[in-house]
């Protein structure tokens, strides 16, 4: 029995006259409808698919996609997350033949379906930037949040397949985050630390995440925040535990629409230095550095580019630039690129430290992202977060200290 | 004895339960190339799901879980069948894109390990 509202169209789809990728589809998120409670389901304006890297799929995964590319078409912007390598130079990055074979097959599948072959996890700064309101289907847990919070769209975190359902369909059943009446800060954050360098956002995303666990904060005592500060924000307090949404007084949209919350978390500057303590591993040798978790903003490779000037990366040190193809085109026309490769740095296109098959490459990481040291940890590496000026000490000298 | 629930994917699947009180995160919890349970200090440790009614309250964990069941039902390692007290996204998406009979909204103290059950559409019949 199925409880939401189908319209009829909906339901020849979900009868199978529309073929077997819109039946599936349907089918996906019929079921999520209905276990979440949702009267019918809305239209998206753009949708963001993960699951990308072949290291997470498999070749169950790979069949899957091939079977939803039979037939499934997208009718909406749908934008693609992360592989697990640089699609143009995967050699580079020391990926092996047999995985890149796989990884096109994947890339094969998602573009048959009419999907943008972006591979970044920042679609909001390559052209899929939704409009404050607009409901969307995006997976990819920093996107949503930023989407969510810093732009005040509207999605629930999806997942590959649902956000794939989504992109089939155009629509997404209207449930949790869509709806106003879930979208209610219920825990205040006060922010009594001074935020000097990028990974002090990851730093208080950490904070925040493990004290609201599953609750919406509305922060307050942020005095400015910018772009690259709240992307970062963003990765680490989802990574960390909150919802995919917060409010931060004076900086987010809808802000201004909300009371205080009655329970009140204090940040001081002790509880961001023991997220520094409690993320950093007492580690000296630094065998790899990665900047772009998220993937790096035009001002970000700047940086990069800025601090690495006639300078040279430590031979013992492999070091990442990971951003989106669109952003190195502009590093590239501005002569970024040409810096950062002749000090022995490498950009890392359309994958990521987080999804990239980096087991047992490496012993040590030192970022500038919260996320990425808690991804790195699963890669069985030690971390270190740190400023942008240290993670550069760190490539050029190969060691932290 | 007869329980009724609610459909999550729809189907037939008959086997012997194996049931635990504690959620499932499929990615990282269970390994989809032998179908055993690897969380560490889970329940169900070492326990193989193959073919089993696998009998739980929730799923957890990371949205890839839903990919990591279809590569269970691809690998044959998947459980015949999922019974749930709350069917969430993870486990809801894994079950349909895989073809796994599942249901939730079911009193899962009422299924111990070892019983036969048979899981029809909206219906779960149980063998002591």
């Amino acid at each position: 029995m199925i409880l939401m509202y189908l319209t009829k169209e909906e339901e020849r789809m979900l009868d199978g006259e529309e073929g077997y990728a819109a039946k599936k589809s349907m089918e996906i998120l019929v079921a999520l409808g209905d276990i979440y409670g949702a009267e019918k389901l809305i239209s998206v304006g753009s949708v963001q698919v993960a699951g990308v890297s072949y290291h997470n799929l498999g070749d169950a995964g790979l069949e899957f996609l091939n079977e939803l590319a039979r037939d499934g078409k997208v009718k909406v912007l749908t934008t693609l997350n992360p592989a697990g390598m640089d699609l143009e130079d995967w050699k580079k990055l020391g990926i092996s033949e047999e995985f890149a074979e796989k990884q096109n097959l994947v890339i094969d599948a998602f573009r048959k379906m009419g999907i943008i072959i972006s591979c970044t996890c920042t679609p909001y700064l390559i052209g899929s930037l939704p409009t404050y309101g607009e409901h969307i289907a995006w997976s990819e847990s920093s996107a949503v949040t930023f989407a969510n919070s810093v732009i005040g769209a509207k999605t629930n975190r999806e997942g590959g397949p649902s956000a794939l359902a989504a992109a089939f369909v155009g629509e997404t059943p209207s449930y949790g985050l869509h709806l106003e009446e879930n979208r209610v800060p219920d825990a205040h954050v006060d922010v009594r630390t001074n935020l000097k360098k990028l990974s002090d956002w990851g730093a208080l995303g950490y904070c925040i995440g493990k004290k609201v666990g599953n609750k919406i904060p509305y922060i307050t005592g942020v005095k400015d925040a910018g772009l690259d500060e709240l992307k970062s924000f963003c990765a680490s307090v989802v990574t960390y535990g909150s919802k995919p949404l917060f409010f931060m007084k004076g900086i987010t949209p809808g802000s201004e629409k909300h009371q205080l919350p009655k329970e009140k978390i204090i940040i001081k500057d002790r509880d961001i230095k023991e997220a520094y303590e409690s993320i950093n591993d007492d580690v000296d040798a630094i065998d790899f550095v990665c900047i772009g978790c998220p993937h790096c903003s035009i001002k970000e490779v700047a940086e990069v580019a800025r601090l690495l000037k006639n300078r040279r990366v430590s031979s013992k040190t492999e070091f990442w630039v990971a951003t989106s193809r669109l952003v190195k085109q502009l590093a590239d026309k501005r002569g970024y690129t040409e810096i950062i490769e002749n000090a022995g740095g490498k950009f890392a296109c359309d994958t990521c430290m987080a999804v990239a098959p980096l087991k047992g490459r490496f012993r040590s990481v030192a970022t500038t992202s919260a996320k990425g040291c808690y991804y790195s940890r699963h890669n069985d590496m030690k971390t270190k977060l740190g400023s942008l000026e240290e993670c550069i000490e760190a490539a050029v000298r190969g060691k932290w200290s | 004895m007869e329980l009724k629930g609610r459909i999550i994917s729809k189907g037939v699947a008959e086997g012997e339960a194996l049931t635990t009180s504690q959620p499932i995160s499929f990615y990282g919890g269970v390994d989809p190339d032998t179908g055993v349970v690897i969380e560490k200090g889970h329940e169900l440790e070492g326990k193989k799901v193959k073919d089993k009614m696998l009998v739980f309250p929730n799923g957890k964990g990371s949205t890839v879980g839903s990919y990591t069941l279809y590569r269970m039902k691809k690998n044959d390692t998947a459980p015949a069948g999922i019974i749930n007290e709350e069917c969430e996204t993870v486990v809801a998406v894994g079950a349909i894109i895989s073809e796994i009979p599942c249901i939730d909204k079911i009193d899962i103290s009422k299924i111990e390990t070892g019983d036969i059950v048979r899981l029809e559409d909206d219906t779960v019949r149980i063998r002591k």
